[in-house]
């Protein structure tokens, strides 16, 4: 009778326990990181938007602050997008006829909002307010990044609730003096007391930020 | 080390195998009953019912996933219904097997070579079964991943001081202990059903199986090691799983959970409620495929007896919580030992008693133990008992909790019992295609079971 298994077989069989293992533990590997890449968080890509709104010409060419346009960053959850009477301010006497800003007038004219690509989006279960931060010392680079040098607008941060959590834990290392909130360049220190100090000043109760209640509500 | 041979054999004691087998008849009769015999009628019966109610179980758990728990009779204050009582029972059924593998052959119980494949494969699908229930309890199933600490983006780990989160370690542990177990001890078998095998396909298969088992005195020397090595690891499982399943209840601060009995009582229930879905399950095979003459009426009387003597353990149990209810002082355990017996769920903590506490007592006559009817009748028995003992333990403790505002009934849906009948079938049904397939009784085991000259070979004596 013959041997259905050639003698070949026994390195098969044991090649194949190996490769098993090796295929795993790529998989699993590669699967984190395409998990957490900008292919999946969108991190760094610029987003192509109706309007190809600059952050970098406003901010940084222009000199226009944050909240300028973000009115209700201080007061309300949402930062707010600005209303197109706000572009319309400088652009029906400057660039207004630029055929780029087309769709800015035709808004204008038809009272139909722009429509802008969200850049940043939190999952519904996340309860985020942008006041709060602001008004405990969160600067909007912290989490936006130099926005001042976006010519399109994208996204430095994954917003992972790890993310959130590296500064729910550690605030001290984040915080900012009220005076710097808009600043693009303000840079934490290397020793943290003084970010302990502006935990103690704006009563950030840190041991309650990483309850789950905090932003699951 | 030399050969040790024990005299175990008494003259007026039944022999473990019937006279006028050897070798080759053991061979012929095992391997021949998967690979050349027509499956038997009642065995396609078997399958064909047991498959119905597969159906049952996925319809049941389709409608589960598109409507929620919501479909099951579940509430506040009884969060857990049949989901846990199934988990429990099915889980507690499952422990036959180690116990029979790992425990026994380590106490050199040579008995055991007639049970054990059948015993191992049996708390395989049991696990299975029982692993399904919690997953089913979820409320997003999908998300059961979440229970596994894994490197995640949301930093968040599971919670280690969770008896939930332990029950997972646990219960996967055990799977995969016995899963090991069970497959090494397979593979000199899954060799002779090669070499037996007349189909190339079945040659294929069972040769892939037997990982190149050549039956080389090396092969042999480490099959031995790491069986040996493999019970070791086995044996202290039999008595954690179940002891981690017990604190599920025990570590919560529910009157009749929060009972330092707990973890022994658990497990010995779970030996006991095993070794009667062994007899339940073993008495109609052995009918099937006239294995009387490997599982012989002596094997059934030790498996009753086992059965007997945990039994007993877990009477005390209940003995047990019944003197601390009252020996406490304390009104929350009196009342609910009150509400258990009196309440509007009393019914099931009597039926619990009849079955679990007075009627097994029967075993004490061998008459009952070597009457193979009475013998199935009162596993069945302890088997329904054990389901109860779970289902008291959930419902009656859950149903009256401390707020008299809360108290509620839990009043099982079609879903639960679709749920729960639905994963008998798999149970029965993977059980019997694994009779079908696979040596159901280790062939190389039982012949050291053969007698030789009024003794038996040792072989746990090898390692020693």
């Amino acid at each position: 009778m013959a041997q259905i298994f050639h003698p070949g077989m026994k390195v098969v069989s044991r090649a194949s326990i190996i490769l098993f293992v090796i295929v795993v533990t790529v998989l699993v590997v590669v699967g984190g990181a395409m998990y957490r890449s900008g292919y999946t968080t969108n991190v760094g890509n610029p987003r192509e938007q109706k309007v190809p709104f600059s952050h970098e010409h406003h901010v940084n060419g222009l000199g226009i602050s944050c909240a300028y346009c973000h009115t209700s960053v201080e007061k309300s959850a949402f930062a707010g997008i600005p209303p197109t009477h706000t572009c319309m301010t400088c652009h029906s006497q400057i660039w207004n006829t630029a055929p780029v800003l087309e769709p800015v007038r035709e808004s204008y004219r038809t009272g139909r909002p722009l429509e802008w690509i969200r850049v940043h989006d939190l999952p519904d279960f996340a309860y985020f307010n942008h006041s709060i931060h602001v008004n405990k010392g969160v600067g909007c680079e912290t989490c936006h990044g130099r926005v001042d040098r976006m010519p399109l607008t994208w996204s430095v941060n994954t917003l992972h609730m790890s993310w959130c959590l590296d500064c729910h834990r550690n605030p001290e290392k984040y915080v900012r003096p009220k005076s710097e909130i808009y600043s693009m360049t303000w840079k934490a220190g290397t020793d943290t007391a003084a970010g302990r100090r502006l935990v103690e000043e704006y009563d950030i109760h840190k041991q309650q930020l990483s309850d789950c209640s905090i932003c699951h509500r | 080390m030399a050969y040790k041979y024990h005299v175990t054999e008494g003259e007026n004691v039944a022999p473990l195998i019937a006279p006028g087998h050897d070798y080759a008849t053991i061979t012929d009769k095992i391997s021949g009953d998967v690979l050349d015999r027509k499956t038997p009628r009642g065995m396609m019966i078997t399958l064909a019912v047991s498959f119905l109610f597969v159906l049952v179980l996925i319809g049941a758990v389709s409608y589960l996933f598109y409507k929620g728990v919501g479909i099951w009779g579940i509430n506040i204050p009884v969060g857990w219904g049949f989901a846990i009582v199934n988990l429990v029972w099915w889980i507690g059924i499952g422990h036959a097997g180690t116990l029979i593998s790992a425990i026994l052959l380590l106490l050199h119980q040579h008995w055991r070579n007639a049970i054990n494949r059948f015993a191992e494969a049996m708390t395989l699908f049991a696990v299975a079964c029982a692993g399904l229930f919690p997953i089913l309890h979820l409320g997003r199933p999908w998300l059961a991943y979440w229970l596994t600490p894994y490197p995640n983006t949301m930093e968040v780990w599971p919670n280690f001081r969770s008896p939930l989160v332990w029950d997972v370690f646990a219960i996967s542990t055990y799977l995969l202990v016995s899963f090991m177990f069970w497959f090494v001890g397979l593979i000199p078998d899954l060799a002779s059903m090669r070499d037996r095998a007349r189909k190339r396909w079945q040659k294929i298969c069972y040769g892939v199986l037997a990982m190149g088992w050549r039956g080389s005195a090396r092969h042999w020397h480490r099959y031995e090691t790491s069986y040996l090595l493999l019970a070791g690891l086995a044996t202290p499982l039999v008595v954690s799983v179940h002891s981690v399943v017990s604190f599920d209840f025990a570590v919560g601060i529910i009157p009749g959970w929060h009972a330092t009995i707990f973890p022994p009582y658990f497990v010995a229930g779970a030996i006991y409620s095993g070794f009667a879905m062994v007899i339940t399950l073993m008495i109609p095979v052995r009918k099937l495929y006239h294995l009387e003459d490997f599982v012989t009426d002596r094997h059934l009387d030790f498996m009753a007896k086992v059965m007997l003597g945990t039994g007993l353990i877990v009477l005390y149990g209940y003995l047990s919580e019944l003197f601390f209810a009252y020996y406490s002082g304390s009104e929350y355990e009196g009342f609910m030992m009150h509400n258990r017996i009196t309440g509007p769920y009393g019914w099931s903590y009597a039926l619990l008693i009849l079955c679990n506490g007075l009627i097994p007592q029967a075993l004490w006559s061998k008459r009952v133990r070597l009457n193979t009817l009475a013998l199935f009748l009162i596993s069945i028995v302890v088997n329904v008992g054990m389901w109860l003992e779970r289902f008291v333990i959930v419902v009656t403790s859950l149903h009256r909790d401390f707020l008299p505002s809360s108290w509620d009934m839990y009043t099982p849906t079609i879903w639960d019992w679709a749920t729960y009948v639905g994963s008998l079938g798999v149970f029965v049904w993977l059980m019997f295609i694994f009779v079908r397939v696979m040596p159901m009784i280790s062939i190389f085991e039982i012949k050291h079971l053969l007698p030789w000259k009024g003794r038996i070979y040792d072989t746990s004596a090898d390692a020693n």
